[in-house]
């Protein structure tokens, strides 16, 4: 059940030029999660915009009881969000929203994260190392600063391909173009992905070109993360008359579902 | 007084009846920013707010505007949902025994593009049980035809109040749009068409600009403006309705904690509705609710109606 509650903050680094990390305790909340969904912050209680942020589960510990974030400052609330110091308290509402779907047994997965869209996989690849799943990664940034989730990664135990723009690490070019050239269809049994939608577009294209399955998290603008103001709606798929609300229906959608 | 030999709770009386719309405590939740109620029902019990004003309903099926469908703006947001909304007999089949099971007091919100559309809906909730009040949405500023055109217009909105009026027995709530240039006779517009209160203000009509695209942020241009920014222009127009008519006002617009609402009673507002403060605070209702109560206990006010236009000169 979701809740409300207001988190102790015991860690906030800045882990690139412009991204953050920020772990909080919140137990009740910590309880709840699921890899997909998302939680609903306060960047300032006092100063801040008057909405909410959502930002998605980039780790979660129900041991502890914390709850970790990773964001990405684009505009007022996340810049605002920086100035938050440990020991603070956060404004949390969640966990929102429907997560991906977690395999009943054993398979092949791989996760293609695109920039701060690697958030949510990380506590994804978490779950699914649980089950037992053998865990491949592609990760996609502009250059080799803005890869920062490695450690993570390795601590969790799963197989990284990271793509750069510029080469500084990895396969030089589009993670999407990454996939193309060095994955081979027939190893994969489910495709996990997250990040720009025309990442997003490219990695579902290639799920169904070779008969994958697999889920995509999405955004949109929103104003409750609860499904009552209807505000972020969205068609998926252009045909549809109905639209959907990502913050209740989503923010994760299989391919089957979605037209990019 | 020494308040710690008495339950402190006993003291205080801050039930309200809104045009005989009997509320527990005088604080609603405002159409399309609560859902249904059972959005909101981990965060809050239903059956302890004021009233729950569910979200705009239709004759018809409704899928709404295109998105983006909410900017944040300073101080404020603006939506254009665009009144989706499943239709009516939905609503009564399918949302509304929830809220009835749950307790909740319920006030539906409807919307028409016809005076008829509006009678009709009146007459098919009539034909059921465990709904309150009718709140008339005659304001909405986002759908063509209907919307604005009602509001904006005294004659109008006399006909389509007595339309709605004839059909039912239940209180007629009609919620004014601030969208106009005189409110007051707009209100005594609604008052000659039988209205037993008023509900101000709905959303102020606006727009946001996106620069790097270069054209509107919305994907309907215009929306409805809502938040703290727009309290001023609801306080003074409440105050100015208080004055002239006799109707009680269930008074809202920006109002995100007690104080807030304190104000919207001390310029004659008998009940307070809570929009947007709920995407902050999904408890609101209830912290508000008690703020009052514990602010009437401290100022040893016994009855909220004391305070109802205190502050109108
Ligand atoms: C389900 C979901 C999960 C997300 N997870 C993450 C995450 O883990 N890490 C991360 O860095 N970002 C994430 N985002 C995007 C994040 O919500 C926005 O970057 C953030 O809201 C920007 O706020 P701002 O005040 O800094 O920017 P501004 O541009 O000033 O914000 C103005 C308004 O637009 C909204 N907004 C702006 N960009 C977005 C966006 N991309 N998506 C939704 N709303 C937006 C804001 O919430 C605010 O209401 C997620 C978005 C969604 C919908
Ligand atoms: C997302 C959203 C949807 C709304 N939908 C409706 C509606 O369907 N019918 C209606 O009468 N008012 C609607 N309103 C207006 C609110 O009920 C309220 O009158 C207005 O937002 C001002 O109050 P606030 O500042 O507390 O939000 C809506 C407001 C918002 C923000
Ligand atoms: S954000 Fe309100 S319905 Fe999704």
């Amino acid at each position: 059940m979701p809740s409300v509650g207001k988190g102790l903050v015991i860690g906030h680094h800045q882990v690139s030029d412009d991204m953050y990390e920020i772990e909080f305790i919140l137990p009740a909340m910590s309880a709840e999660c699921e890899p997909g969904q998302f939680v609903h912050i306060m960047p300032d209680m006092d100063n801040g915009p008057l909405l909410r942020r959502p930002l998605s589960l980039y780790d979660v510990d129900k041991k502890s009881g914390s709850i970790t974030l990773l964001y990405k400052v684009v505009g007022q609330g996340t810049r605002l969000l920086t100035r938050v110091r440990n020991k603070d308290y956060v404004d949390v509402m969640g966990p929102l929203g429907r997560g991906f779907s977690l395999p009943g047994v054993a398979q092949n997965v791989l996760l293609i994260g695109g920039g701060v869209g690697i958030a949510p996989l990380i506590y994804l690849a978490r779950a699914l190392k649980e089950l037992g799943c053998n865990i491949k990664v592609l990760y996609g940034t502009g250059t080799r600063s803005e890869l920062v989730v490695f450690d993570k990664l390795r601590q969790i135990g799963v197989e990284i391909m990271p793509a750069t723009m510029d080469g500084t690490v990895g396969y030089k070019g589009l993670v999407t173009d990454l996939l193309a050239d060095k994955v081979n269809p027939s190893e994969i049994d489910f495709i996990y992905t997250c990040g720009p939608e025309p990442m997003m577009a490219g990695v579902a294209q290639f799920a169904k070109q070779n008969g994958i399955p697999g889920e995509a998290s999405l955004e949109e603008h929103m104003a409750c993360g609860v499904g009552a103001c209807l505000g972020c709606a969205r068609k998926l798929k252009a045909e549809d008359q109905h639209y959907i609300k990502v913050c209740k229906d989503g923010p994760v959608f299989s391919f089957a579902e979605i037209d990019f | 007084m020494n308040k710690g030999l008495i339950n402190p709770g006993e003291l205080v009386d801050i039930s309200v009846n809104l045009g005989g719309v009997k509320m527990k405590n005088p604080v609603a939740v405002a159409s399309g920013t609560f859902g249904y109620g059972r959005e909101y029902e981990d965060f809050i019990n239903l059956s302890s707010i004021g009233a729950i004003i569910v979200k705009g309903t239709t004759l018809e099926v409704r899928n709404g505007n295109k998105p983006p469908r909410v900017a944040e703006t300073p101080a404020g947001m603006l939506n254009a949902i665009g009144l989706e909304n499943p239709g009516i007999d939905k609503f009564l089949t399918e949302y509304l025994p929830y809220l009835n099971q749950k307790g909740a007091t319920v006030i539906a919100n409807i919307a028409g593009n016809t005076i008829e559309e509006y009678a009709a809906i009146a007459s098919r909730i009539e034909s059921c049980q465990g709904i309150a009040a009718i709140e008339m949405n005659i304001s909405c500023p986002n759908v063509k035809q209907g919307g604005l055109q009602f509001g904006t217009n005294p004659e109008t909105v006399m006909r389509v109040v007595a339309a709605v009026k004839s059909e039912t027995s239940l209180p007629v709530i009609p919620k004014l749009s601030p969208n106009v240039t005189d409110i007051v006779e707009i209100a005594k517009a609604a008052e000659a068409g039988g209205a037993d209160a008023l509900a101000m203000i709905n959303t102020l009509l606006g727009m946001a600009v996106d620069i790097k695209k270069r054209q509107p942020v919305l994907g309907n241009i215009f929306g409805g403006l809502s938040g703290p920014a727009i309290k001023p222009v609801a306080l003074r127009m409440i105050y100015q309705v208080y004055k002239e008519v006799k109707l009680p006002i269930l008074g809202g617009g920006g109002i995100m904690n007690y104080q807030d609402a304190l104000e919207f009673i001390m310029v004659g507002a008998t009940a307070v509705s809570i929009g947007t403060g709920n995407f902050v605070n999904p408890h609101i209702a209830g912290d508000v609710a008690q703020g009052i109560q514990q602010y009437m206990e401290e100022n040893h006010i016994k009855n909220i109606n004391e305070l109802v236009g205190i502050a109108v000169k």
